[in-house]
């Protein structure tokens, strides 16, 4: 019988990947990759190692390693996280694999939860190894097994490249058979291919570049490409992964056809190019973030001296930024074929409902949850340090902190510690504390710790340290004791890490104790050279869910004075009725206390249980 | 130029993240795949979560993209009443809102920073554009047992305009929700039901 499923994305990839017969498995959290991993860890039966890596870099060599010896081998990550193991990826291009490796990077338009919208494609070509770029689940599922399979046979690593609303996108999806067969790991010595010196990596680099051609010929024709062609249609559109299903969705609602062409690989099926450029005289090209399919196209048409009119990107008018959607294709669409958009009104500023309300809604950002630590560490060092000193954070959760005035910078992974040393060794007179997470503290946080104490950099660093991998959905790391799979392992001594990097003052203290985290920062600030200020307290979530229960707090409206400090917090459970001018606590409260150390009236008390 | 509708039915979920709306997508989802129907659903997680604005889109007999586009959704679903209004764009001609009246007030509320509209008033300005449903769905879910419970009741609430049948959907319910919730949540279900049909 055929098993259909209702899938997340990322459930349906890591489905690909038991039914690729994946071998080992590695990565690090980012958004939305996630899910991937988190997948498989959990999977109560398994016949494959998977891990949480402490960084992308790391990641990537792990399944390097293990392809190596002639397992089939992936590795996960966000787009960003491929700048880290950029270095491995270009060098890891020449010497290739032995059994299979599928590097999955997920990237992130429009920016939902990520600090750029950097396009994992142009990687592809940079390192000149295939890509695989999905339309949705169904494909991304069954792409995996795919990819396997073509990095084992010409030897390469493969990217495969899911976006947001493919890997955060649900799908009925169509099981496959599992694949039983699995490779023996036998790494056999072969300095040519594995010992990447200059004598060797010459020999590699024209290996690679004669493998494009072969590549080319395995990508034109797999199920991933697809070409419509109608007899005397001159308009052509060409779309890549995702942007395919807006671009068809576009035509039908405006009642169109049009030769199509849809890509799925990169290098891209220069044969099906070829055949539509003989017979259309316009191509429309979409696809999201860079015109990486276009620019190729304009070399293919140059090549053939085509005068096959191109328009994308480049020129305009389709957008070089953020998603695309249904309504951004049917305007370009309509804009060429000079059709009228009568689905929806033509101008989106007055007629569009919401402006007609005439209601002002209030902005509903994301806000740390009520009774997070952070809240209690970001107040005590702002207090501790003043509003002039200097705040690089990191980031996580704690990015938040922006709305706190203690979010100065957020540059990539582990870039607080570092952005802090320059600023101190440019000559910067104004005190200068930083703050990076507990996972982020071990991705890359650790070398600009070394760094900064090495080079004597008077600054504080704050591990705000919630015993997890909160933002990206509570992964295990190194100071947590277990690993992806819930296994024990040695759980690092975030203390004594620090003071082996050689920091001369470690301080620890309890984010919730206000007092206590006040008078570790005083410590630290007063300190010459590269203090360290712990603030541990496990994320309220994971206490929540480990059956932490502490006893919700009250105000006495009586004796409230409505100063609004406790407001100040920024804590989703505090609510300030403006009428009355009173404070207030609601459902939400957890019961940290932290508004109650702070208030000056004491009428802050805990609840009755 | 004729325009083609692309999905059998387009379904837009709002609310703010924890209500569990993610929770309220899968059910319908999971109850369409066993009704042999294709469905497309996009979700928002990660930093969107944190008690933001959060959007999802579930499309019924669709065999395209995930994203519904402007002005083509059946029925919005709004977990919270603010949040009907932020994305009532996506609406069709002759779309329905269902809404629960309960608000979640954001922390620019709750700090003073910004005002609330009154929630009468916001319906009000809805029905001028579509036809509103509206009603207390989390005074509904302390009846069935628990708070928590609104997304269920607001699933019962759209369940007779989903081409998925009431059992169909409360076996999914079943399926998906924490198993000592299960008496709770398909009292939720019903509830919501009841709703509408008054």
């Amino acid at each position: 019988m055929i098993k259909r499923e209702y899938m997340l994305g990322n459930v349906a990839i890591s489905r690909g990947i038991v039914e690729g017969g994946g071998q080992v498995i590695s990565g690090y959290p980012g958004t939305p990759s996630s899910e991937i991993i988190g997948t498989l860890a959990s999977m109560k039966e398994r016949n494959f190692f998977v891990e949480w890596s402490v960084n992308e870099k790391v990641a990537l060599e792990v399944a390097a390693g293990a392809a190596m010896t002639g397992v089939r081998s992936v590795v996960t990550m966000k787009h960003v996280g491929l700048n880290v193991a950029a270095d491995p990826l270009m060098t890891l291009a020449y010497t290739g694999v032995k059994g299979s490796l599928i590097i999955i990077v997920a990237d992130d338009p429009s920016c939902h939860s990520s600090q750029n919208e950097q396009d994992t494609r142009r990687y592809s070509q940079f390192a000149m190894i295939p890509c695989l770029d999905p339309a949705d689940p169904q494909e991304a599922k069954d792409m995996v097994p795919y990819a396997f399979e073509l990095s084992h046979k010409l030897q390469t690593p493969v990217i495969f490249r899911p976006t947001t609303r493919i890997s955060h996108g649900k799908s009925d999806v169509t099981l496959g058979p599992v694949n039983e067969e699995y490779f023996e790991a036998d790494f056999q010595k072969d300095p040519e291919k594995w010992v990447m010196i200059p004598k060797n990596a010459r020999i590699r680099h024209p290996h690679l570049l004669n493998l494009q051609k072969d590549m080319l010929a395995e990508l034109e024709d797999s199920p991933w490409n697809s070409l419509e062609m109608y007899e005397g249609m001159k308009f052509g559109v060409i779309a890549s992964g995702l942007a395919s299903v807006y671009a068809k969705e576009a035509l039908a609602r405006l009642g169109f056809e049009s030769c199509f062409l849809k890509i799925g690989t990169y290098p891209i099926p220069e044969g099906k190019i070829h055949t539509m450029m003989e017979q259309v005289d316009t191509v429309r090209v979409f696809e999201e973030m860079e015109p990486l399919v276009e620019e190729q196209v304009r070399i293919i048409a140059q090549q053939l001296s085509s005068p096959v009119e191109i328009i994308g990107k480049l020129q305009g008018p389709v957008p070089r930024v953020f998603e695309l959607n249904v309504d951004v294709c049917a305007d370009v669409l309509a804009e060429v074929l000079d059709l009228e958009r009568n689905d929806v009104p033509e101008d989106k500023g007055e007629d569009f409902e919401y402006n007609a309300c005439r209601l002002n809604l209030p902005m509903r950002p994301p806000v740390m949850c009520s009774g997070c630590s952070h809240r209690g560490t970001f107040h005590s060092m702002k207090k501790v340090f003043g509003k002039n000193a200097i705040f690089p954070s990191d980031i996580g959760c704690y990015t938040l902190g922006i709305q706190s005035g203690t979010v100065d910078t957020t540059l990539c992974m582990g870039g607080s510690i570092t952005v802090a040393s320059g600023m101190y060794q440019a000559g910067e007179k104004k005190p200068i504390c930083c703050s990076i997470g507990d996972s982020t503290f071990f991705h890359t946080g650790m070398n600009g710790l070394l760094n900064a104490i090495y080079n004597k950099a008077d600054i504080t660093v704050t591990i705000v340290d919630n015993r997890t991998t909160a933002m990206t959905g509570h992964q295990p790391n190194p100071g947590m004791g277990k690993t992806a799979t819930g296994e024990e392992t040695s759980e690092v001594d975030m203390v004594a890490l620090c003071k082996s990097l050689g920091a001369g003052f470690v301080e620890k203290a309890d984010p919730y104790n206000l007092e206590e985290t006040e008078e570790a920062f005083k410590r630290a600030k007063d300190y010459k050279g590269t203090s360290v200020v712990i603030t541990e307290q496990l994320c309220v979530i994971d206490a929540k869910r480990s059956g932490i229960c502490r006893i919700p707090f009250t105000i006495n409206a009586d004796d409230c004075m409505g100063c609004k400090i406790c407001v100040n917090l920024g804590c989703p459970a505090i609510e300030f009725d403006t009428k009355t001018k009173k404070a207030s606590i609601n459902a939400m409260c957890t019961g940290c206390g932290i508004c109650a150390r702070l208030c000056k009236f004491d009428v802050i008390t805990e609840g009755k249980k | 130029m004729n325009t083609e509708k692309n999905s059998k039915f387009d379904l837009i979920i709002a609310g703010v993240g924890g209500q569990g709306t993610i929770l309220a997508s899968d059910i319908i989802g999971k109850a369409a795949v066993k009704e042999k129907l294709s469905v497309r659903a996009a979700e928002t997680h990660g930093m969107a979560q944190r008690g933001g604005s959060v959007i999802n889109h579930v499309r019924v007999g669709c065999e395209l993209g995930s994203m519904i586009p402007a002005k083509g959704a059946d029925v919005l679903l709004a977990l919270e009443p603010s949040e009907a209004l932020r994305y009532i764009d996506y609406m069709s001609e002759d779309g329905v809102i269902i809404v629960n009246t309960t608000p979640v007030l954001p922390v620019t509320v709750t700090s003073g920073l910004c005002g609330y509209p009154d929630v009468d008033q916001l319906v009000a300005a809805m029905r001028k554009k579509r036809e509103v449903i509206a009603f207390d769905a989390t005074a509904l879910a302390a009846e069935a047992g628990h708070p928590q419970s609104m997304n269920v009741v607001m699933v019962g609430a759209v369940s007779s305009y989903l081409p998925a049948s009431s059992e169909i959907l409360l076996e999914s319910v079943k399926e998906l929700v924490p198993a000592k919730t299960v008496d709770i949540n398909v009292k939720a279900f019903e509830l919501g039901k009841k709703a509408i049909l008054e």
